[in-house]
């Protein structure tokens, strides 16, 4: 539990962290709350030879109303975002997603953007973001831009990320009825699956975190939701691999998907 | 007068454990220190072709590098307990080198160790350790192990097997009755394999000094004596005075902390070999993969019923895994732990038990909280609720009809059963009765029914147990194959001022002793808990002790320092007598001072201390000082037993098990700190549940372990448990001066069975009759689809 040699080097801007991350390339990772990268890095699974802090960049540990949208910046801790009144009052389903991220040391310390860069694929966030059509905003050596979330998990751990961009804050609109169902994975705690739902009209928008590979929106469930009573039958509808382990194998975790849906379902 | 047993004095050690000033092994740091890190097999059973160590030795900060090879340890660590095949076969015992030579047989086996000035040192430079191995198949399951041409764990003998053991009554005539019984109820299930999991993980520091040609080892062991014996002589060779063994404060150990592991010993040699102190602590991975694991038992059981219901037999056949060497007491825990068990608490004529204990391509196996008994109880107590179920009878209803009678001990004799042990008092009937007063049994029932209904899933589930603990006495241990002794020590120094330390050879990690063996010490002395001083933990100052394990601390312990404080009051009573110029039998001993009956003349207990070391005006021919040390071997085993109920609610669509109720009434003998009989019930109960739904270490087709951190390894939460509810009865033990019988384990024996027992109660109606441990989300739901 000792990781190998590394170099450390704290970025009080973006752009020192962008221009940092240029300097050293591959070698390179930022590091925000440390609670994926670290432990990784203790079991010499991961070996940066340079960790990028941008922790403490000013500015990016906001939480703002912006009209219809919330802008939370990309190191609210886990905790800050869980406190806050604006994200309890018009982003409801975030709070309910962050109340349930591992403990209040955890929450405390880890941030969205780490999250969502790290894309565990049995986090909680990919899911929420999914669902409420959020807009993860980076920056990098050739400026700035918004990546829509569906079209930010590309795979396992793996994102739309560019190698020097960092995610600045996610923009979310405003969610009126919005749900977050999570089955525990009973020794990490992280989602077996997690099931975000988001009350659209008359339509529905649902994210799912845990089954495979990638997190995904659930097209199929969305399509049947108006009129159709067993909608979240189709949770799984359409993909090729889930995700097996001793806790849940394919079958079990395919259920449990239809039964988390449905509950979210009959949350909203 | 007691003025503190049976009071739940607050625990005088949690002020600096509370501050984390505790003093663990990993907190020392003595002057140049090195330290040390291992390169450990990735493979679970491989040749090894070569190492090669010439760029690790030229890394930074490197200052020795050392494989089998060079020599160390030639003996390997021994094994404390020989259990026979019943043909009278000698036990299997492969030697347990300290690092492997040629063939590697569980993944995490130290090949190589470095030793380095910082401990990020160290680990760099055992990655470039490089290691050649050619893999070979491996078998991790024990039953698998036995299948002809399965991979051999050890190339000396023509199977796995380490032995081939039975007990109870005849076979055949088990067999026999087991033909004619009006029911027979079958099983056959894994008890699976649990990681004990204790807080702080191992951590060692050997430090060989020139002066003296002396070696002191810390070390994280709940068995500092036993560890030095073991040292000296057998893994290394060493002589026994010039080795000082500490361990102070020590985080846990449920069990894996008795034994002596190879790093100890490695250590050891090193520390000579460098002539500097060098440290080693486990990570929780290296834990997880070398650190002795409990239970693995695969149990075919039957048991057989005659139409009252009566229990007319009982035969189980057993394959119980050993791992791949023998650890310290792991012979022991599926034999004389376990099979002694068998009787429970129930009337059961004919008993027999067969195990086979082959070696498996995993770390070895060996006494985890229970050791044995909770393996014994979890069948027992399976397999007579599925015998009620069957029988269509209520599982509380065929316990009463089956339970032995009660007996104190005294004026009825113990309780021979047909798996050689003698109960020594018990009354069974009145802890279960009382369980289900404390839950309210009748009103569950028709709430369940009510439930049920509704498509809820409740259930109850009840295990009544019995348990063995402070093994003894040593001559009968000895005839069961312990190669060591099961007395304590107790020594009670009284110094000039009154004052008392009490060195003990038991040992405390977790258990309270410095709060609970001081209260009894102060009553019996009549005199203030601030006066005793507790001391354990070093084999400098304790003359010896067999140290903590199998809830013998006080029974054992205990009853050693009673029989040095009656040696010190009666000396004291010659002094006091002396003084007040009276006749010894004139003289009452009450709250700290001896009083001539019938008047006003004392002496206290200070005033006679004094005299004893300032022997002026003092008895002739009576030798100074207040000073005495007692060896106890006690007469039999203590019996504590108990009924455990839980309650639980399965969630119908997805599997989940939520534990809603767990009501535990022990009986422990005689209590002497209410508080912390309490908190070890919560804690054994809390374990035993981790078994039944959570806990469970996974090895691969490969042996590969797939649980090695605590991403999967599920351990219990304190939201994974109700408020635990706890009462007791009190049936004392007739055999030690204290009437104690053990707390320690009683909880992880009970409460595994009950909850197993509840979760298939809730689904009974749907035909579930069995369900594998630990009953997960997954297998229940898998259970109700079939
Ligand atoms: C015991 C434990 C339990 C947990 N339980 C849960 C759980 O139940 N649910 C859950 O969802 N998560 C859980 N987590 C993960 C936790 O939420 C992490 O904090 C989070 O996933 C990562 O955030 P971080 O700030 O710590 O990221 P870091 O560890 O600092 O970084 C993670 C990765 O993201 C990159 N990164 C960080 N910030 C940025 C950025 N702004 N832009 C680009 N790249 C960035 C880093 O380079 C690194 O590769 C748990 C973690 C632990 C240790």
């Amino acid at each position: 539990m000792i990781p190998a040699k590394f170099d450390y080097k704290r970025a009080s801007s973006v752009s020192e962290a962008i221009s940092l991350l240029g300097e050293h390339g591959s070698e390179a990772k930022v590091v925000s709350g440390g609670h994926s990268l670290v432990p990784a890095m203790k079991l010499r699974m991961s070996r940066p030879e340079v960790l990028i802090d941008i922790k403490r960049i000013p500015g990016l540990d906001t939480i703002t109303e912006e009209g219809d949208e919330i802008v939370i910046g990309a190191n609210c801790t886990h905790s800050q975002v869980m406190r806050s009144e604006v994200v309890q009052n018009h982003l409801n389903i975030v709070y309910q997603a962050v109340s349930k991220i591992g403990d209040v040391q955890i929450r405390n310390r880890g941030t969205i953007g780490g999250s969502l860069a790290h894309a565990d694929p049995s986090s909680d966030y990919p899911a929420v973001v999914l669902a409420c059509d959020a807009t993860i905003e980076v920056e990098g050596k050739e400026g700035k831009r918004s990546i829509p979330a569906t079209e930010f998990f590309l795979g396992l751990f793996w994102t739309a990320l560019a190698e020097e961009e960092i995610i600045t804050a996610i923009r979310f609109p405003k969610v009126a009825n919005g749900t977050y169902q999570k089955f525990f994975q009973s020794a990490s705690r992280f989602a077996v699956v997690g099931v975000a739902a988001v009350q659209d009209g008359d339509g529905v928008k649902v994210g799912i975190t845990g089954v495979a590979g990638t997190p995904y929106r659930a097209t199929a469930v969305e399509d049947a939701y108006s009129g159709s009573a067993d909608a979240a039958e189709h949770a799984v509808d359409g993909l090729e691999d889930l995700m097996s382990d001793h806790f849940a194998d394919e079958t079990y975790r395919a259920h449990l998907a239809k039964v988390m849906v449905k509950k979210a379902l009959d949350a909203l | 007068m007691e003025t503190y047993i049976g009071q739940s004095v607050k625990r005088r050690e949690d002020d600096r454990f509370l501050k984390g000033a505790g003093k663990y092994t990993d907190d020392i740091k003595l002057p140049g220190m090195t330290h040390s890190a291992f390169v450990r097999s990735p493979y679970a059973h491989a040749k090894i072709l070569s190492i090669d160590t010439t760029q690790a030795k030229a890394a930074e900060g490197v200052v020795a590098i050392y494989t089998a090879e060079d020599g160390c340890g030639a003996y390997g660590v021994p094994c404390g307990w020989q259990v026979d095949f019943k043909n009278g076969e000698t036990m299997r015992e492969p030697q347990h080198p300290l690092l492997a030579k040629d063939k590697i047989k569980h993944v995490g086996e130290a090949v190589a160790i470095v030793i380095a000035e910082t401990q990020e040192l160290a680990r760099d430079a055992a990655e470039l350790v490089e290691v050649k191995y050619e893999g070979l198949p491996a078998v991790t399951c024990p039953k698998k192990a036995m299948e002809p041409g399965a991979p051999k764990v050890h190339d000396d003998w023509g199977d796995n097997a380490s032995f081939d053991w039975c007990i109870g009554n005849d076979r055949a005539e088990v067999e026999a009755a087991l033909e004619q019984a009006h029911h027979v109820t079958e099983m056959t299930y894994k008890n699976h394999r649990v990681a004990p999991n204790a807080i702080e993980p191992r951590s060692y520091i050997a430090d060989y000094d020139v002066n003296g040609d002396k070696w002191t080892l810390y070390t994280s062991t709940q068995n500092p004596h036993l560890i030095r014996l073991l040292l000296c002589a057998f893994a290394l060779g060493i002589p026994e005075h010039k080795v000082r063994v500490v361990s102070y404060d020590v985080g846990g150990g449920f069990g894996s902390k008795i034994y002596h592991y190879t790093e100890e010993a490695l250590l050891t040699w090193v520390s000579k070999e460098i002539g500097r102190p060098v440290k080693w602590t486990s990570d929780r991975t290296e834990a997880f993969l070398t650190d002795a694991h409990g239970r693995d038992h695969i149990v075919h059981s039957k048991m057989g019923f005659d139409q009252d219901g009566k229990i007319v037999a009982h035969l189980t056949d057993e394959y119980c895994a050993m791992g791949a060497y023998l650890s310290t007491f792991a012979p022991a825990v599926p034999t004389y732990l376990h099979g002694t068990l068998f009787q429970g608490v129930y009337t059961t004529p004919l008993i027999h038990l067969n195990v086979v204990a082959p070696f498996t391509h995993t770390v070895a196996v060996d006494a985890y909280r229970g050791a044995g008994r909770p393996e014994a109880t979890y069948l027992l107590e399976r397999i007579i609720s599925k015998a009620a179920k069957e029988m269509d009878m209520d599982p509380a209803e065929l316990r009463f009809k089956n339970f032995i009678p009660p007996f104190d001990g005294v004026n009825e004799p113990g309780y021979q059963t047909q798996v050689a042990l003698q109960y020594d008092s018990g009354n069974y009937e009145a802890v279960l009765k009382r369980g289900l007063e404390m839950l309210g049994y009748e009103d569950f029932r028709k709430e369940q029914a009510e439930a049920r209904k509704n498509g809820k899933l409740l259930g109850v589930g009840i295990s009544t147990y019995i348990e063995g603990c402070g093994i003894a006495p040593s001559a009968v241990v000895g005839a069961l194959g312990a190669r060591a002794g099961l007395y304590e020590v107790g020594h009670v120094r009284v110094q000039p001022t009154g004052k008392v330390s009490v060195f003990t050879g038991a040992h405390s990690h977790g258990q309270g002793h410095e709060t609970v063996f001081a209260q009894f010490v102060a009553d019996k002395l009549g005199i203030a808990m601030d006066d005793v001083d507790i001391v354990h933990g070093d084999t400098d100052q304790v003359a010896f002790g067999m140290g903590t394990y199998g809830s013998r601390s006080l029974s054992v312990g205990g009853s050693a320092i009673i029989k040095s404080i009656d040696k010190i009051l009666e000396k004291g009573a010659k002094i006091a007598a002396h003084k007040l110029e009276a006749a010894e039998e004139d003289l009452d001993y009450a709250e700290g001072k001896w009083t001539v009956k019938g008047t006003d003349k004392s002496i206290s207990f200070g005033d006679v201390s004094l005299t004893a070391y300032v022997p002026h005006d003092y008895p002739e021919g009576l030798e100074p000082g207040l000073d005495f040390s007692s060896f106890y071997d006690p007469t039999n085993f203590t019996y504590p037993f108990g009924a455990h109920i839980a309650v639980v609610e399965v969630d119908s669509d997805t599997g989940k098990v939520n534990l809603q109720r767990f009501v535990a009434c022990d009986d422990v003998g005689n209590v002497m700190n209410p508080m912390i009989v309490d908190g070890q019930i919560h804690g054994g109960v809390v374990q035993g549940v981790g078994q039944a739904l959570l806990e469970e270490v996974v090895y691969d087709g490969e042996g590969q372990m797939t649980t090695g951190s605590y991403m999967d390894y599920a351990m219990p939460r304190a939201d994974d448990v109700p408020m635990i509810e706890t009462d007791r009865t009190t049936t004392p033990c007739p055999h030690n001066p204290l009437g104690v019988k053990g707390a320690g384990e009683a909880g992880t024996i009970g409460s595994t069975p009950a909850v197993v027992n509840a979760v298939v109660d809730a689904l009974s109606h749907l035909g579930v009759t069995d369900i594998q441990m630990p009953v997960t989300p997954q297998r229940v739901w898998r259970a109700m689809q079939n």
